[in-house]
């Protein structure tokens, strides 16, 4: 009889929980959309006293450097999932061929480096040092570009679910290896592309260690990191609030509230898309989940 | 978890070679193949020069690197540099941090994601399935940047809401939190586990799932309860999944979550006492105070003791199950 239905504990539970999931979230937005006295005067909390969208219009007023940085971000990201879907999948194909020779020792060498990392310093060095890409986007892309993970799942998969008959049919029929790939196995392998896809889209959107180790040119500033500058640096958020309101009079500008409206400015995009996603980023997680 | 398939595929895949013709020996044969060859060389290229060439770089640890002199330029030093590590207080603090931590979260993790993911196969409805599984993941869906405003907005000294909300109406006196590095192994650990635990929920959901319904359906016809098929049959079937995945995060008990220490607290020196790790010491030395030898030392040494571990763990994984051994 209790099958159908579910457990009333479980529920209020799940809920609860849930709730404390979303609450930071609300938080923030609260905050973001308060008068600034009121916040001044009562702290933070989770109802406004009364809405005020000042913050917002402040964020309009001087939106140069958020737009910037969210062009910053999108030109990475694009650039980023792009490049890195190519070539891993092209790796991840060759290492899927039974027939390539080198396929042991190329393996190893995927797998060896997620067994061993030399360190920052000489991670550091190597992209500043001997590529010399600091302060460019190619420091804010070249490290995501691939890992070693992504290239087995995607091998697993090409192995799985590519069957070596078409391959070689295809190749008697005359279709070169680049044909094989680009017209045959790219086609057939869009599930386990949208799944690393998502993964490496939220990596870059999510990315602010690489600017924070690589770029002081604040035009370069991703949109993370430039949250990440406006939260823990009290003039760098002063000086966006001076931006905006340098043409107006010396009210009290509203600081608080203008720092949770960046975030939100932030989150927004993200929290709109992911219900949407929100499958393909299970499945993601579950990807080669170990058998029970 | 993708190890796991990659190992099975090994095993799988070793025994067997293509019934082609003799392969072709040396040159003539990567000629054969010059057109995979082509493909994977991007790849190739770039995991030589975002993994390989800085392994090729732990020989700094044991030069005095000195920026105008260059890295060829720079003095070898020998051990000089482990010796001001080990001389220091400070490297034995963030290895026992490091650990404790890191072990904090496992432990509490585990336990609560195989809670959540047990209770969340209890619900029915799908559309409410749907809706907790969507909340438990979206902590993960954030970067730490934003986890830290999060934080922020509970912890601000002079307006957040603990402060503001709480301690005040109760009387109390405020607490500098950010400054106040006894709270946060608390916190720390707090916000580690909101963040993290809907997405290993869901991995342990996917294996409860996964189980065959028969044992169930058994189970209901000689009457046991729900609860019973939960700690009869549930868990014990997915004992194994979670030594696994257990082993697996010990191999990587040796590293740090470098956002998590520096988002959350802000960066906050004050705090170190309590929260300094590893991964956050060797950025410190490395891009806030300059200190190349400290950096690059405490480096390598968190890279070999994490390359052991993760062949100790491989080894003993191998032992009980081989299917889920690394290699």
């Amino acid at each position: 009889m209790d099958n159908k239905r579910t457990n009333p504990f479980i529920i209020i539970g799940l809920s609860l929980f849930s709730l404390a999931c979303i609450l930071p979230f609300w938080l923030v937005f609260t905050i973001s959309i308060s008068n600034e006295t009121d916040v001044t005067k009562h702290g933070y909390s989770f109802w406004p006293k009364q809405i005020d969208l000042v913050a917002y219009r402040y964020l309009l007023q001087d939106s140069a450097s958020i737009l910037r940085a969210y062009g910053v971000t999108i030109l990475v990201t694009i650039i980023g999932v792009a490049v890195s879907l190519f070539i891993t999948s092209a790796l991840a194909y060759t290492l899927s061929r039974k027939d390539f020779p080198y396929r042991g020792a190329l393996s190893f060498y995927v797998f060896f480096t997620m067994l061993f990392s030399g360190g920052l310093l000489p991670w550091y060095l190597v992209y500043t040092r001997f590529l010399g890409v600091q302060d460019t986007l190619l420091a804010l892309i070249l490290p995501g570009l691939i890992g070693g993970f992504n290239v087995l799942i995607m091998r697993t998969f090409f192995t799985n679910s590519i069957p070596p008959s078409l391959i070689d049919s295809a190749q008697i029929d005359g279709a070169s290896e680049y044909r094989t790939y680009f017209s045959i196995i790219l086609p057939l392998s869009l599930p386990v592309m949208a799944t690393i896809g998502l993964f490496t889209i939220v990596a870059y959107w999510n990315d602010w260690f690489t600017s924070l180790v690589f770029i002081n040119n604040e035009k370069l500033y991703s949109l993370q990191y430039l949250l990440n500058k406006t939260l823990m640096n009290a003039a760098f958020l002063q000086a966006i609030a001076d931006k905006a309101y340098s043409n107006t009079a010396t009210v009290a500008q509203p600081l608080e509230s203008i720092r949770m409206a960046m975030a939100m400015v932030a989150i927004g995009p993200l929290v709109l898309v992911f219900p949407f996603l929100q499958k393909y980023f299970v499945k993601g997680l579950t990807v080669g989940a170990v058998k029970g | 978890m993708a190890a796991v398939d990659f190992a099975q595929q090994t095993q799988e895949e070793l025994p067997e070679p293509r019934a082609k013709a003799r392969p072709r020996r040396g040159l003539k044969q990567a000629w054969q193949y010059r057109a995979l060859i082509v493909l994977a060389l991007p790849a190739i290229l770039m995991l030589f020069i975002n993994n390989y060439l800085p392994m090729f770089g732990i020989f700094l640890a044991f030069k005095d690197l000195n920026y105008t002199e260059g890295i060829w330029g720079s003095a070898w030093v020998g051990l000089k540099n482990f010796e001001f590590l080990f001389a220091s207080n400070d490297v034995w603090r963030i290895i026992k941090h490091t650990l404790l931590y890191n072990l904090a979260f496992l432990v509490l993790g585990t336990v609560l994601a195989v809670l959540l993911a047990i209770v969340l196969n209890e619900v029915r409805s799908r559309i409410l399935s749907r809706f907790f599984q969507s909340a438990a993941i979206l902590p993960n869906f954030v970067s730490m940047v934003i986890v830290g405003y999060l934080v922020f907005g509970f912890l601000n000294p002079d307006l957040g809401f603990v402060n503001k909300s709480i301690l005040e109406p109760m009387g109390k006196d405020p607490v500098a939190w950010y400054a106040s590095p006894e709270y946060w192994p608390y916190i720390l650990l707090l916000v580690n586990t909101w963040k993290t635990v809907g997405y290993s929920a869901i991995v342990y959901l996917a294996a409860i799932v996964g189980l065959d319904q028969e044992y169930y359906e058994a189970a209901r016809i000689d009457g046991a309860s729900r609860w019973q098929q939960m700690t009869k049959i549930t868990v014990p079937l997915i004992t194994p999944v979670i030594i696994i995945l257990t082993l697996l995060a010990i191999g990587r008990i040796f590293n740090a979550d470098f956002g998590l220490f520096y988002q959350a607290t802000m960066a906050s020196s004050m705090l170190k006492e309590t929260t300094e790790v590893i991964d956050t010491y060797v950025y410190n030395a490395l891009l806030v105070t300059g200190d190349t030898g400290l950096a690059s030392s405490a480096g390598l040494m968190q890279s070999i003791v994490g390359f052991v571990l993760v062949l100790t763990v491989n080894y003993v994984v191998r032992k009980i199950s081989k299917e889920n051994a690394l290699f």
